[in-house]
Parts: structure tokens; C-alpha cells; sequence
């Protein structure tokens, strides 16, 4: 027998299986509570109904953005929303062709900046959050108050301070421009510290001490390992937040081959408004910008320990 | 104190014969303070380089100004103004234009992200509600797209020729107002950031629900309790506190605004190139390369931001302490 006609074949039990339910149910007597029922049916469909009104909308760009990538110019503005076109490979290598093939470049650069963006901050993150969760040190106070500024500090606004100082070192136009303002954010400690305090005891590290381990054997081969589901939330966190990043890359780089995607598509989007061909382009850029992050989302969903951030809130 | 605790402490003097165990302690704790330090030492150097340095720097800057006229052969002179850059920047016209903007798009958007926040978290917190695990993704998923990119993508969804949601309307013979004109302008922005924004905040409160104990809410529930009394009496109360940080890294946020109007102001002409602070911040500084003045305005916004952030943290611990 082959594995479809089994599937039928059991697909037809289930339904029998179902009918004799439904029959037995009408054959029941119906119970009294009628009213309360009909709240209890609308307490489930109600909440439903609005949580599929929700994802509509935040689907909505989403979906859009992959049946615009498939149209020419002229059948953005002509077709219906949702029907395909028939230009995804010319699109696609257009894009790809862009600027003498800028575009790769552009994405490897997103690339470079989330990830090593975000591998500097959770070890300068891992390394603070543990010292100041499990050792008391002359100078901890300030540490801690220079912190909570820090938190509170609108980064963005410091933005251009940060030009002006990096443009000062000669280090405006590099990887570095970039790469050093991410690499310490106040809210990856203070996570990493409120992990650390929490899933790390004094008491482990003390009989480290007494078995003869020093504080750096035991910071290696115990802390980091009990922080290890923590610190992977604070990378996550840290590459979204580079991989999103554009004011930062956007006063650093005048050169556009360090530009991340973010600064790119602005840049194409701002010439397509003379020249509206490039809107096709953009659209296709916009699709494959959005996919490695939407993959790494749902992919990565259950290494998010968000409780950590909701819990470190109080 | 007890008798022991100071005996302890005697003990770690290094002539005291009896105190070897303690000694050995002793011995221990002084190398943590350099090995603490030598783990703080990063972000403490970092902290320096990326935040107060610029700061301090940017500090002395808006105080400086060009002398005009002492340059006649286009060599610019940097003399100390005092304060002249911000009464400058205080008496600009455009500056408080920009400021008001920003006080709409705040008063908009971070109550309506919050509220909706709130609501989402709760209805995904229901035993009853279908499809929870695939709704929770979808509310999630805008986290992790650009707002660069999400401006770019909503900004041509406002184009009622390429619109389905204009296409939709229209099939309906409704007529929809353009978003990206005029007044609307501000909408078409809030919505952008509202679809990008909401999700995180969502999952924060949502996960922040899951911690509360199970055995409360059946307690309740076994009482009579019915979902939205639970909801109520229970679940929102015990999500305020999350709600209130989360809402004040919102608004901390809010003020910082620049890159989805910034996208959008290529789709439109609506959105000046000095509509929000830190736009015009931008534009001092490279379009017109007066970086004294963009110094004097970043540092009002940074001060006025971390005000409102105390505000709000002081607020919070006076409500707390009251309910104490």
C-alpha cells in the first residue's frame, strides 16, 4: 500500500470517527448553562478576532514586499497588490548590478558590523555584568552610577559628538567608526549583571577559590558557561540593534563601500525620487535586507530568553 | 555585631598566629580587586571613549564659535562665545517648530504603543484565544526589520496607486486620505514607528506575564474569577512595572527619532529637512557645517532627555513607595 493511500484511507477513519462524535452530541441533552456558554464561546473568539486583526497588519509590509519584488516598475503602479509580476530575476540582478555591483558588498557589511558588532559588545557585556554581579571593588559605586547614565543616555543624540571626536582620530571612513560605538552598550551590562547575579552563585566561585583555581579559570570554565543562555540573548539583541543601525554608519562613512544596507537603501531610495526606475530596485533591496533577519528571528526564537529582560525590568 | 565577626576581623592582621584558614582568605581577596578590574577595565575604557569624551568634547565646542569678519583670507578662527550657541539655537524658530513635532509624535505614539502593548500581551496570555503561538510571531517579527526599511516599505504602501490597502478601499468605493501629505504626514510616521515598535514591547510584557504564578490566577479562576476580571485584578497590575520601563526606553526612543523620517522625507516633500530635532541637529552639522550649533542642540536634547527619564524614574518610585 503506498503512504498516500494510506494517509487517505486514514484521513476517511478520522472523519467517521468525527461524525460518530457529532451524532452522539446531538443526541445529548443540553445542558442549562446556554448563556454562560455563549460568553465563553465569545471570550475565545472575541481575543481571536483581534489578535488575526494584528497580524494582518504587522504581516502586511511583509507580505507586500514579496509580490512588489516580483514587478517592473510600471507594473508596480498598474497591477493589483497582490498578484505577481513578471520581473524578480531582472530586479534581482539589477540590484545585484547596482553601483558596479555594490550591493553584495553592502549586505557583507551589514554582516561585518552586526556580527562583530555584537561579538565585542556581549564580551566587553559578559566580562562587566560578571565582575560588578560577584565581586565588590574600589570604584564599583561609580561604575554602577556611570552605568544607569549610560542607560539613560540617548545614544543617537551622542551620534554626532562621536563624529566629531572619531573624525578628530582619523578613524571616520573605517570599520572601527562603527564597530567602537556598538561595542559598549550600558543595557547589555546591566543585563549581563542582573544574569549574572542570578544564575551564578558566590558560593560556586568560593569553592573554586578553595579548590585552587584562580579567578580567571574559574571566570572561564564556570561563569561564562552558567551565563552562556543570557549572553546569547544580549548577542541577539546587539545584532539586531547593528543590524537596524543608521544614523551611526550613515555620519561615520562618507565612502560608500563601508556602508551597511540600512544607509545603501536610504541612499538608492533618495536618488530613486528623480529616478523612479530605481523604485523596483529598492523594493527587491528591501526584500532581501528583510530576510536574513526574519529568518534569524524565527530560526533563534527559542534562544531568546526574554524573561531576562522582562524580569531585570522591576 | 557579633563577638566571632570581630574576631574574624582581627584575625586577618598577618602576626596572628591562629588565623591561617582567614590569612588564606585574606591572601585571596586582594588579587579580586585587579582581576574585577581587569574585567570592568573594557567597558570602563570604552564607556570613557564613546560617552563622556564626546560629551566633554561636544561640551566645549557648543561654547566655541567662528569669529566673523577676523578671517579674511577664509582661515576660521575659533573664539569662545559662552552660551551665544544655545541662545542661538533657543531663539531659532525652527528649532522649536522641530521641538513641537516631536512633542506631537511622543504624546502619540508612546501611549498608543504602550496601550496596545498591553493589550496584545494580554490577549496572547489567554488559555482561550486560538492561533497564539503564530500571532505572537507575527507581532514579533517587525522587531527585526530595519525602521529604515520599514520606512521604505510603508512609505510606497501610503501610494495609493501601489496600495492594496487603497486598492482594497477603493473596491469598497471608500476614499482614503493620502498620508504622506500635509498634516497627515505625522500619522504616516507614528504608524511606521508603532509597526516596528509594538511587537518588542509586546513580548517584554507577555514574558513578564508568564513569571506570575499559575496556582494565582486557577486560585481565582476556581473563585469565579471570569478572564477579564483575571485580566484586570490580576495580570495588569503585575505587568505595571515592566510596563512604565519599558514605556520609558520608549520614550527615550521617541525623542531620538530620525531615520524613519528621514526615509520617508524622500518619498515627500511634507517632511523638512529641520522637522524633528535630530534632523535639524544633521543638518547643522554636514549641510551646513556649523558644528558649534549642532553641538549647543544635541547637548539641550541629550540634557532634556535624561530630565524626562529622572522625571518618570522619580514618578515611578513615588507611586510605588505609595502603594507601599
Amino acid at each position: 500500500m503506498t503512504t498516500t493511500a494510506r494517509t487517505a484511507e486514514r484521513a476517511e477513519e478520522d472523519r467517521r470517527a468525527r461524525e460518530t462524535v457529532v451524532r452522539a452530541d446531538r443526541g445529548r441533552i443540553r445542558k442549562p448553562k446556554e448563556s454562560v456558554s455563549l460568553v465563553h464561546k465569545l471570550g475565545g473568539i472575541l481575543p481571536t478576532v483581534v489578535l488575526l486583526i494584528a497580524v494582518l497588519y504587522f504581516l502586511l509590509p511583509m507580505v507586500w514586499v514579496v509580490f512588489a519584488a516580483t514587478k517592473s516598475t510600471g507594473e508596480l503602479f498598474s497591477t493589483s497588490a497582490f498578484t505577481f509580476g513578471s520581473s524578480l530575476i531582472d530586479n534581482m540582478t539589477d540590484l545585484f548590478a547596482y553601483e558596479n555591483g555594490s550591493f553584495a558588498r553592502w549586505l557583507g557589511n551589514s554582516f561585518i558590523y552586526s556580527i562583530g558588532g555584537a561579538l565585542l559588545s556581549t564580551a566587553v557585556s559578559a566580562a562587566a555584568g560578571y565582575a560588578l554581579a560577584l565581586y565588590r571593588f574600589p570604584g564599583k559605586k561609580a561604575v554602577m552610577v556611570g552605568l544607569l547614565a549610560g542607560v539613560l543616555l540617548p545614544t543617537i543624540t551622542l551620534a554626532i559628538p562621536q563624529y566629531m571626536l572619531f573624525a578628530q582620530l582619523n578613524l571616520t571612513n573605517t570599520y572601527w567608526a562603527v564597530l567602537i560605538p556598538i561595542s559598549i552598550t550600558p543595557f547589555g551590562i546591566y543585563l549581563s549583571y542582573v544574569f549574572a547575579r542570578g544564575s551564578v552563585p558566590q558560593e560556586l566561585l568560593e569553592a573554586a577559590r578553595v579548590d585552587g583555581s584562580n579567578e580567571g579559570r574559574t571566570f572561564v570554565s564556570i561563569g561564562l558557561p552558567l551565563l552562556f543562555p543570557g549572553l546569547v540573548t544580549v548577542f541577539l539583541l546587539q545584532f539586531i540593534g547593528a543590524w537596524n543601525n543608521f544614523l551611526l554608519p550613515y555620519i561615520m562613512q562618507s565612502k560608500s563601500e563601508l556602508s551597511p544596507i540600512t544607509v545603501a537603501m536610504f541612499l538608492m531610495l533618495n536618488r530613486g525620487g528623480s529616478e523612479p526606475v530605481l523604485y523596483s530596485v529598492a523594493i527587491a533591496g528591501a526584500l532581501i535586507a528583510v530576510i536574513p533577519v526574519v529568518i534569524f528571528v524565527l530560526v533563534l526564537q527559542r534562544f531568546w530568553r526574554l524573561d531576562l529582560i522582562s524580569g531585570s525590568l522591576k | 555585631m557579633t563577638a566571632p565577626t570581630i574576631e574574624r576581623g582581627r584575625g586577618r592582621t598577618e602576626d596572628d598566629p591562629t588565623a591561617v584558614p582567614t590569612r588564606r582568605r585574606v591572601s585571596l581577596t586582594r588579587p579580586h580587586h585587579v582581576f574585577a578590574w581587569v574585567l570592568i577595565a573594557p567597558a570602563v575604557v570604552l564607556f570613557v571613549f564613546v560617552f563622556v569624551i564626546p560629551i566633554v568634547y561636544s561640551g566645549g565646542l557648543s561654547l566655541m564659535g567662528t569669529a566673523a569678519g577676523a578671517s579674511a583670507y577664509g582661515v576660521r578662527e575659533e573664539v569662545f562665545v559662552g552660551l551665544g550657541n544655545y541662545t542661538k539655537v533657543l531663539q531659532d524658530p525652527t528649532f522649536w517648530t522641530s521641538l513641537g513635532n516631536l512633542a506631537v509624535y511622543a504624546l502619540f505614539l508612546v501611549p498608543i504603543m504602550m496601550l496596545t502593548a498591553m493589550l496584545f500581551a494580554l490577549l496572547l496570555d489567554l488559555p482561550r484565544a486560538r492561533l497564539r503561538a503564530f500571532s505572537r510571531m507575527a507581532i514579533f517579527l517587525p522587531y527585526g526589520v530595519p525602521s529604515v526599511i520599514a520606512a521604505l516599505m510603508w512609505g510606497f504602501l501610503y501610494v495609493p496607486e501601489i496600495s492594496p490597502i487603497y486598492q482594497l478601499a477603493e473596491t469598497f468605493g471608500l476614499q482614503f486620505p493620502t498620508l504622506l501629505r500635509g498634516d497627515l504626514v505625522m500619522t504616516a510616521i507614528i504608524n511606521v514607528v508603532l509597526w516596528g515598535g509594538i511587537g518588542f514591547n509586546t513580548i517584554i510584557l507577555y514574558t513578564s506575564l508568564q513569571s506570575l504564578p499559575k496556582e494565582q490566577i486557577d486560585a481565582a479562576r476556581i473563585d469565579g474569577c471570569n478572564e477579564p476580571r483575571i485580566a484586570w485584578y490580576i495580570k495588569l497590575p503585575h505587568i505595571v512595572p515592566a510596563t512604565i520601563l519599558t514605556g520609558l526606553f520608549s520614550i527615550i526612543g521617541a525623542l531620538q527619532v530620525y531615520s524613519e523620517p528621514q526615509m520617508l522625507s524622500s518619498l515627500t516633500p511634507a517632511i523638512s529637512s529641520t522637522y524633528f530635532p535630530l534632523m535639524r541637529v544633521y543638518r547643522d552639522a554636514f549641510a551646513h557645517d556649523d558644528l558649534n550649533s549642532a553641538s549647543a542642540a544635541s547637548i539641550i536634547l541629550a540634557l532634556a532627555t535624561v530630565l524626562l527619564s529622572l522625571l518618570v524614574l522619580g514618578g515611578q518610585r513615588l507611586a510605588a513607595r505609595r502603594n507601599a
